[in-house]
């Protein structure tokens, strides 16, 4: 009886063991290997490239941005589902998934509406001179989209948790709603908040469909890095290609990795 | 005065939850605010704070109408059921809460917390996390902090409800020790009558949004204005019957009625306390008969279950003393006399009291 329990907990352990090696470990492996087949050298060459270096300082940026709106708004529209009734709401909570269910591609196709040559506010751009798309700030718009519902997602259920009495009891106290806010909510949420802000900055670190649509990919000006090693494997500069792809794998590594810390101390805090 | 509400009235849509309510809490008092679950008690007291806004109805806090103050410039003390602590502050962060985002001056602070820590017994976990402490504790933290910033008035919803009974005697005769030293104003929600007789200067017992009865412990227990306080404080034997020729008969029992308030009532309720009863075995008795159906140790004393002849049960407390002479055992028949009962007479749905 327990004999036969065993070998299927072997089996089931070789199985998922099986399919992470195939899916995950062996494509990572690939990727070492062709990155390093021609030396270290090579590889560090490849990174101090001018618009490879351009390439992540523009990944990192556009992340940063992405990440502080979608933390601030983030919180404030988890907030606003959370602790308040009014009619729509429901409506409000299903499109925040929006930006998970529209393929990318599609996602920055929209922005080009909005603001390309023949979209809805390109007379008001002209006027002001501001360009949206083909530059910065459609490419922050489109990488704020596609990464907005992790923090929301998040914080919702940590706020549902918590509830209202200890905001409550600090308002007893004399506590006005900010104080509230800084000093009981705040800190009742913030491991939740991390954990969605390091969730929203991996996958704004990875976007590639809504940027190619919304970026003109323009070397060293609009390429992320991304962007540049999509152009790198067409025109066959694989050794950029592959240094590239396992610098941003290693950068999403080590915050996968910071996310799982951050789990165990919201359960701890739970 | 120290918390007056007059003709307080909130309204949940269609369902009225608190209707009408008067009562009054003098300087120094601790009031219980005593009544089943659903009554609108808590409501009642979430107004006071302000966490509710009522309907209609004012709310005076010594003596100045806090009707549209805000929560915060109240000055009450709230303690909640489940203690609603800071969980990321330590005990002493928790208690100097309200104290800093009141202004108090940093030394005088330290002073106060010190103070209240003492005061609560918990000198040695100023560092603790909530977590870290029992659940008794963890109420006597909240109740430091409620304290600390010398509250006008101190509200407690349902302070004890959390707890497991031993923990919650001691600490509801804690606070009556406590009260007792201090004198804050002080209103408790509980639907446990017990606690509510054992610790309070006077109960407002509260059924379905309105005020039933206000009184002391004793008035309350002895002397119920309703069929609903009779049954809710302390424990009871409710008959059922009828009125028959100016007189309640239920079962065998006759309880002569003040024909007043006769006026088309046809049921009666006679309401009789387990320890106002004398039982006899001797045959010759003319008290109505009964059988005895289970006898329970109560510690105290002996709890005696009789099958009256219509079927009806009724409860007996016995002293030992008692039980020993009758020598009563289960199936054994016995005759009754109730010392003392209240009799309710009513027609439809309203109801009235008498003799």
């Amino acid at each position: 009886m327990s004999g036969r329990k065993k070998s299927t907990r072997y089996y089931l352990l070789a199985l998922v063991l099986g399919y992470i090696a195939v899916l995950i470990l062996l494509p990572i492996g690939a990727l070492i290997a062709n990155t390093f087949a021609k030396g270290g050298m090579t590889f560090l060459k490849v990174l101090c490239r001018q618009d490879v270096l351009h390439a992540f300082v523009l990944t990192f940026s556009l992340s940063a941005v992405a990440v502080v709106l979608n933390a601030v708004f983030g919180v404030v529209i988890a907030w606003v589902l959370v602790r308040h009734q009014f009619p729509g709401r429901n409506l409000l909570n299903a499109l925040v998934d929006l930006p998970f269910a529209v393929s990318p591609v599609v996602a920055g196709y929209m922005l080009i509406l909005l603001f390309g040559r023949t979209g809805w506010f390109y007379p008001l751009l002209q006027a002001t001179g501001l360009k949206v798309v083909f530059s910065l700030p459609g490419m922050a718009i489109a990488t704020t989209f596609v990464s907005l519902p992790f923090v929301i997602r998040e914080v919702m259920p940590v706020l549902q948790e918590i509830g209202l009495e200890e905001d409550q009891a600090a308002y007893t106290l004399g506590a006005n709603g900010w104080q509230t806010f800084w000093r009981v909510t705040f800190p009742g949420i913030r491991w939740g908040l991390l954990y969605g802000v390091t969730l929203t900055f991996a996958r704004a670190l990875g976007e590639f469909g809504a940027l190619f649509v919304v970026s003109g990919a323009v070397s060293g000006e609009t390429e992320t890095a991304t962007l540049f090693v999509f152009r790198a494997m067409d025109e066959r500069l694989y050794q950029e290609a592959y240094a590239v792809s396992l610098t941003l794998a290693a950068v999403s590594f080590f915050v996968l990795l910071a996310m799982e810390a951050l789990r165990k101390r919201i359960h701890e805090e739970a | 005065m120290g918390i007056s509400v007059v003709n307080l009235t909130k309204r949940f849509g269609e369902f009225t939850a608190v209707d009408r309510v008067n009562f009054d809490v003098k300087e120094g008092e601790l009031v219980a605010l005593l009544g089943p679950s659903g009554s609108g008690k808590s409501t009642i007291l979430r107004m006071i704070c302000g966490l509710e806004t009522p309907d209609d109805g004012e709310i005076y806090l010594t003596g100045e109408n806090a009707t549209s103050l805000s929560i915060q410039k109240r000055g009450v003390g709230f303690v909640f059921q489940h203690y609603a602590l800071f969980k990321h502050m330590t005990v002493w962060q928790n208690i100097a809460f309200g104290l800093e985002v009141q202004k108090f001056p940093k030394k005088e602070i330290k002073g106060r917390v010190e103070e209240l820590l003492h005061l609560v017994q918990l000198q040695g976990y100023s560092h603790h996390l909530p977590s870290q402490l029992s659940g008794g504790q963890r109420q006597r933290v909240a109740l430091a902090r409620a304290l600390a910033p010398k509250p006008k008035v101190l509200l407690l919803d349902e302070p004890f409800g959390a707890l497991d009974a031993k923990v919650r005697e001691e600490l509801r005769n804690w606070i009556r020790r406590l009260h007792d030293e201090f004198h804050v104003t002080s209103l408790f929600v509980t639907h446990d009558q017990n606690e509510a007789l054992e610790i309070s200067d006077k109960i407002v017992v509260v059924n379905q949004g309105r005020v039933e009865q206000i009184g002391t412990s004793q008035e309350i227990y002895e002397n119920p204005q309703s069929s609903f306080v009779a049954g809710f404080i302390g424990p009871v034997n409710v008959l059922r019957g009828k009125v028959e020729a100016g007189k309640a008969k239920v079962g065998e029992f006759e309880f002569a009625l003040d024909s007043s308030f006769l006026e088309g009532h046809t049921d009666a309720e006679a309401l009789i306390r387990p320890s106002d009863v004398m039982l006899d075995t001797a045959a010759t008795s003319s008290f109505p008969k009964g059988q005895v159906k289970r006898v329970s140790f109560l510690g105290w004393g002996i709890k005696v279950d009789i099958v009256l002849m219509d079927g009806q049960i009724m409860t007996v407390h016995l002293t030992k003393e008692r039980f020993q002479e009758l020598q009563l055992a289960e199936g054994q028949d016995v005759y009754i006399q109730p010392r003392d009962a209240k009799v309710f007479t009513r027609k439809a749905a309203a109801q009235d009291y008498s003799i």
